[in-house]
């Protein structure tokens, strides 16, 4: 399977020159962007391991790009890294914009559970393959 | 009512209180000096009175008829503070290339309205009025609430930016499509197509105005079916995925049973109709709140008052008093779809969703600044005939806080629904991918598309079906402050 979580999953995965532009977009909006990555690609697990801070005063793309580099050289290949841009406009305060830059080579995906419950209703599981290994080993 | 039929007053100078008719604009409802408070609320009529009706007396007699008055003196006004609660018509504007017609601008003192109803609200601003014989038509063009009211209100029960923390969707326009045929699908087929259209790509499907409980489909077997398309989608994609569940029903007992049993099955969102009534769109805005659940409107029913200029309430007003009672999503018109909607009016709608603060903007029929207080934001959403081939104009128009909802468009592809919805989505992600890049959407969104559709041929296949299709009609309901009638394109 393909996880399509982020804004650009549909499209082809992103060249570098691609991703700089997109952070640029981000950059000249006034957005901090920030570089996560996790193991745990459950579509509820909300809080990713944050590759340093959010880079508040970083005013070049290549800035950014050069850090998601060094993230890749510890993480990619058995993570999911993702590019976010955090507006701190009020009555916004919350991500603007949010994409996946790699994915591991292999996607297992994931299986759902049914248990049956009162009358018809079924509680629904939604269970990473990945994720039953312990974190750091799942890819 | 005779009195209203002649500019000149006929009587002798008599007292205020004196029993028998009086002009209503010499009963205190015409107040050319009166200089509104901040804490006023400002109503904008479009009046069109009787042949010989003079237009100041007409609007002073719909100040009158809105607040306290009635068609002849009354004693007991003298027993409460009067002044304070007769609205004031202040202002009287002729319209704009349209004899025979005045904007009336109406003051009304904040002690005429109950904190948090809407259903007060109305009662005075559209009751009895807009009966009023010396009227020919009457229409509620826009409003200005004052931030002292709107903090009585709750506002929208999840609102844009939560609803995109808790679906984890940012950057984009989020993608739907209602279930076709709207009628006669059984529970179990109708998840099929719950199902495909979310696996495709899709972040919801909706279920139509009038899919309720009917012999074809109870609502339980809906339920069920939608919730185990929207897990099994969940689980293909690893993407958070929702179904509108309508819990439109009879009684609102039983509208909280079927909400009840969404958010059982693990629903995130449910929808109801604007048929359902004030009270109760704010009572399941209520219910939505305590239980963590979007709230979508249906906005059935509303273009049998706000299509029409001369008569009845503007979509905008309609708008303002949603985004008041707390609903989530709100159908805003598409432009370029197949139902009614101006490009600039519809703007207007889609600013007082979306902003905190939205200044006067006659050209987009907004009369009045608009302060939300950090009300939360109303989700547009845009449904009705459209397609992918027009993802340019969409996100011009119509930018990235909306959902887009391609039903037909979806549904109709000739390779199957979860093709339709990754076309919609490969088009969406590329347009936003590209305007994100600095091109220019408007003049090269045909060649954007068609180049994302070299690596998408369900994508090519959408274009080649419905690359035509436009519903390029007038509209009916336009701005009065722009110069040429504005067409869909």
């Amino acid at each position: 399977m393909r996880l399509t979580q982020g804004a650009f999953s549909f499209l082809p995965d992103l060249t570098d020159a691609q991703i700089a532009k997109q952070v640029q977009y981000c950059i000249d909006k006034g957005w901090a962007v920030n570089i996560e990555f996790t193991d745990d690609p459950h579509p509820r697990n909300t809080y990713w391991e944050m590759w340093g801070m959010p880079m508040f005063d970083v005013k070049d793309a290549a800035g950014i790009v050069f850090e998601l580099n060094e993230c890749r050289k510890a993480h990619a290949g058995h993570n999911y890294i993702r590019v976010s841009a955090f507006d701190s406009t009020h009555t916004w305060e919350s991500l603007r914009l949010s994409f996946i830059t790699d994915r591991p080579a292999d996607e297992p995906g994931f299986a759902l559970e049914r248990q049956e419950v009162d009358g018809r209703a079924i509680r629904y599981t939604t269970r990473s393959y990945a994720a039953q290994r312990p974190e750091g080993t799942r890819y | 009512m005779t009195t209203l039929e002649t500019t000149k007053p006929t009587e002798k100078k008599r007292d205020r209180y004196s029993a028998g008719v009086m002009e209503y604009r010499k009963m205190g409802y015409w107040q050319p000096d009166y200089e509104p408070k901040d804490t006023d609320v400002i109503a904008l009529f479009r009046v069109t009175p009787q042949d010989g009706v003079d237009p100041i007396e007409a609007s002073a007699a719909v100040a009158g008829e809105s607040s306290t008055a009635t068609w002849t003196v009354v004693w007991t006004d003298r027993l409460t503070a009067c002044d304070k609660y007769r609205a004031k018509c202040y202002r009287v504007d002729p319209v704009p290339n349209t004899p025979g017609s005045w904007f009336a601008y109406i003051a009304y003192d904040l002690d005429l309205f109950e904190n948090g109803s809407i259903a007060n609200l109305s009662a005075s601003i559209i009751g009895n009025v807009f009966g009023f014989k010396p009227l020919k038509a009457l229409r509620l063009e826009d409003m200005r609430l004052p931030v002292a009211y709107v903090k009585t209100f709750d506002g929208p029960a999840t609102g844009i930016v939560v609803e995109r923390e808790r679906l984890d969707k940012f950057g984009r326009p989020l993608l739907g499509a209602t279930v076709k045929p709207k009628l006669g699908l059984s529970g179990r087929n109708y998840g099929r197509v719950v199902y495909e259209a979310l696996k495709g790509g899709l972040d919801f499907t909706k279920d139509d105005e009038n899919i309720n409980s009917q012999p074809f489909m109870h609502w339980r077997d809906r339920f069920l079916y939608c919730m185990e398309a929207v897990n099994k989608a969940q689980a293909a994609t690893g993407e958070v995925k929702g179904t509108y569940l309508n819990v439109t029903a009879g009684t609102m007992e039983e509208m909280y049973e079927r909400a009840e049993f969404a958010k059982q099955l693990g629903s995130s969102i449910v929808m109801i109709d604007l048929i359902i009534g004030y009270t109760a769109i704010q009572s399941m805005a209520k219910w939505a709140r305590r239980n963590d659940m979007i709230l979508h409107l249906h906005r059935a029913g509303h273009s049998t008052y706000t299509r029409q200029k001369s008569h009845g309430v503007s979509f905008r007003v309609i708008t303002k008093w949603m985004r008041l009672a707390g609903v989530d999503h709100i159908h805003a018109g598409t432009v370029v779809g197949k139902l009614e909607g101006d490009p600039h009016t519809t703007k207007g709608y889609y600013d007082l969703c979306r902003e905190d603060f939205v200044p006067q903007n006659l050209a987009h029929g907004i009369f009045f600044d608009q302060d939300w207080a950090s009300t939360r934001k109303l989700m547009p959403v845009a449904s009705g005939g459209i397609h992918a081939g027009q993802m340019h104009q969409l996100i011009d128009l119509l930018g990235e806080d909306v959902v887009l909802q391609f039903g037909g468009g979806t549904i109709g592809h000739p390779m199957g629904i979860q093709a339709g919805a990754i076309a919609n989505r490969v088009a969406l992600e590329a347009m936003i991918f590209a305007r994100n890049e600095g091109r220019d959407i408007v003049n090269e969104g045909p060649e954007i598309l068609k180049a994302a559709s070299k690596h998408c041929l369900p994508l090519k296949q959408a274009l080649d079906t419905w690359k035509d299709v436009t519903f390029n009609y007038s509209s009916t309901d336009t701005p009065d402050f722009v110069p040429q009638v504005t067409a869909a394109e």
